[in-house]
């Protein structure tokens, strides 16, 4: 919780220069710590702002839970007679699109630390660079768990019913957790190249919407046209959406499980060096 | 890797940075000793901040060369990052977390445990006065403990190097002063201060040596003593009672002064230039300067002594002002009795 609020300037304490003297006087400096080390710190850095900033799980809670609920019962009947029956089908879905979509708050935070001044103090220090961008990542990996939880805790309450299990379901938001942190380097990129937090909301929109809508979320693609279905299939959205059903169904979609490890993997080489040179060129 | 042996702390050549058409810093020579506070004195947007963001690595430099402790900022900059520090608005502690949790978070970044980073930052919150504020997020501290929390957290690890950029601009006066309290104690155990500022007497209180930076030019540099005598150590402006005495009162000042004599357009009214080679005070020039034309029975109506001023040093170095105002406490100009 956040402390209260109260800007005294009046009497501040004095400066003791004498103990100031005393603490300045060790010259030794502690072993470098290691990357591991400084990118959990940096992930504790991130728990620290939930805690006092507990608003910003808003996203992660209410927004997810709003789209269940809106998805289920705008097209259940429609699409599959009942929403007790489409939640079975898109519960996975709407978990992979809501998981991925607030993964764009990333490049937010990492503009915001820019603008705030915290981003030159970080980049002074000398740690392994990427441990900063890492550290976002770990903490927002905290999120998406939080969210993933929230999603599952009420689609069981509307009735959904995994048939691959507890094993099957966590296997399945692992596979999202691992894919979002991939993916989450295009926010990094983003946050570092833009200028302004309005811009990097904007372009992240024009980036996720589509891609997210334009994927097998919602219903089976053979219903589109054929251009669109050559987007549709091969969109990295569409073959984590599949194996994530696939997993928490009690099977073992292989093929899109690999599918969703290769764009991970691409995600991460291509953006993570983007990111880190931007990181260093700043 | 070079072994370090001039005993100088940051040496740079030709250090260029520009953005698009501007060239922010413009072929910066700077060679700072070792273990003393260094003043890089000039205007808004002189380039005094990129080009500490270029020293403290944090931008690469388009041209040129700069060492710290012998470190090529560019090639070998973790070394360099390693042994500086940097505050400034720009290089900041996270807003959103408490003054106690900034320094255990910068603690553990820089390699120490948990308990040892929770220590230091207690006994270095207690140091500057803020144990009250500790347990405060830092977006409501008031601008003096805002500063303070910003050095706090850059001498975490005792520095070889720190940066200070602009540390006392939008501080009152009682704020400023600790402030410099702290530059004194840092400096006083060895660590070269690097500080930068657009008050002259900021300057003066603290640096030995100065460097004055216009345009991305370093145009004057030097001690204080050095770059004083090159700007005037302030002039005196007197107005006689009888017009026809002023060249004779001219006479007097130029044998007795170390000083430049110049009759105004009003024709009782003369300025002169205090140089600071002389080793008496600006004030006692003046004094002496009134007694023998007392003595020469010259009549002064009307007597000023003005201390040079930001605006003043620049005019003298660059022939243009600083194109800002400047703040009452960087300098007092007490010249307005003089008549056009």
């Amino acid at each position: 919780m956040s402390t209260a609020t109260s800007s005294e300037t009046k009497d501040l304490s004095p400066v003791s220069t004498e103990s100031l003297a005393a603490l300045l006087v060790t010259r030794e400096r502690p072993p470098r710590p290691s990357a591991l080390s400084t990118s959990l710190t940096f992930g504790w850095r991130a728990i620290l702002k939930i805690k006092h900033v507990p608003e910003q799980l808003f996203d992660v809670t209410a927004f997810p839970i709003m789209n269940l609920l809106m998805f289920t019962y705008l097209f259940g009947g429609a699409l599959a007679g009942s929403p007790s029956d489409y939640i079975q089908f898109v519960l996975p879905g709407i978990l992979v699109m809501s998981v991925v979509m607030i993964t764009m708050y990333t490049g937010v935070s990492v503009n915001i630390d820019i603008e705030k001044g915290v981003f030159d103090r970080i980049r002074s220090l000398p740690i392994w660079r990427p441990s900063a961008m890492v550290g976002y990542l770990l903490g927002d990996a905290l999120r998406y768990t939080i969210a993933s939880v929230v999603m599952l805790s009420v689609g069981l309450l509307l009735g959904y019913r995994p048939d691959g299990g507890f094993v099957g379901v966590v296997a399945g938001i692992a596979l999202l957790l691992l894919f979002s942190f991939a993916f989450s380097w295009i926010w990094t990129m983003f946050g570092l190249m833009l200028r302004t937090e309005k811009s990097v909301m904007s372009v992240s929109m024009m980036v996720i919407f589509p891609l997210t809508f334009l994927s097998n979320v919602f219903v089976d693609p053979r219903t589109m046209p054929g251009w669109l279905q050559a987007f549709v299939n091969n969109s990295p959205i569409t073959h984590l959406a599949s194996a994530v059903r696939g997993l928490m169904a009690g099977g073992w979609p292989g093929v899109e499980i690999a599918w969703t490890l290769g764009w991970a993997g691409l995600f991460l080489l291509v953006f993570g060096p983007v990111t880190m040179r931007l990181y260093n060129r700043k | 890797m070079s072994t370090h042996t001039s005993g100088l702390a940051i040496e740079t050549a030709g250090l260029v940075k520009t953005f698009g058409e501007t060239r922010a810093v413009d072929g910066v020579d700077l060679a700072v000793p070792a273990g003393t506070v260094y003043g890089v004195l000039g205007p808004n947007g002189a380039g005094k901040t990129t080009t500490v963001k270029m020293l403290a690595t944090l931008l690469r430099p388009d041209d040129g060369q700069a060492r710290v402790f012998g470190h090529d900022v560019v090639r070998e900059a973790d070394e360099v990052r390693g042994r500086v520090s940097l505050t400034g608005q720009y290089a900041s502690v996270d807003e959103d977390l408490t003054g106690t949790e900034n320094l255990v978070l910068l603690g553990r970044l820089l390699g120490h445990g948990k308990a040892a980073a929770r220590e230091r930052g207690e006994q270095l919150l207690a140091a500057f006065g803020l144990t009250d504020a500790a347990a405060k997020q830092v977006k409501h501290y008031s601008g003096g403990m805002r500063r303070r929390i910003d050095i706090a957290a850059s001498i975490l690890n005792t520095p070889d190097l720190l940066f200070l950029d602009e540390p006392t601009t939008g501080l009152d006066p009682r704020s400023r002063n600790q402030v410099w309290d702290i530059v004194r104690a840092v400096v006083a155990q060895g660590t070269t201060v690097l500080l930068t500022t657009q008050y002259l007497d900021e300057a003066d209180q603290l640096a030995s040596r100065i460097a004055v930076i216009d345009q991305g030019r370093v145009i004057a540099e030097g001690t204080k003593g050095e770059l004083k005598a090159s700007v005037g150590a302030g002039s005196v402006h007197l107005r006689l009672r009888d017009a026809e005495e002023r060249p004779e009162a001219e006479r007097v000042l130029r044998n007795l002064l170390v000083a430049e004599v110049q009759p105004e357009a009003d024709p009782v009214a003369l300025t002169a230039r205090l140089g600071a080679a002389a080793s008496d005070t600006a004030a006692d020039q003046a004094a002496k300067a009134l007694g023998e034309l007392a003595r020469a029975g010259i009549t002064v109506d009307s007597f000023s002594l003005g201390q040079p001023s930001l605006d003043e040093v620049f005019l003298a170095l660059t022939g243009h002002d600083t194109g800002q105002r400047t703040d009452g406490d960087s300098g007092t100009d007490t010249k307005d009795e003089v008549a056009a």
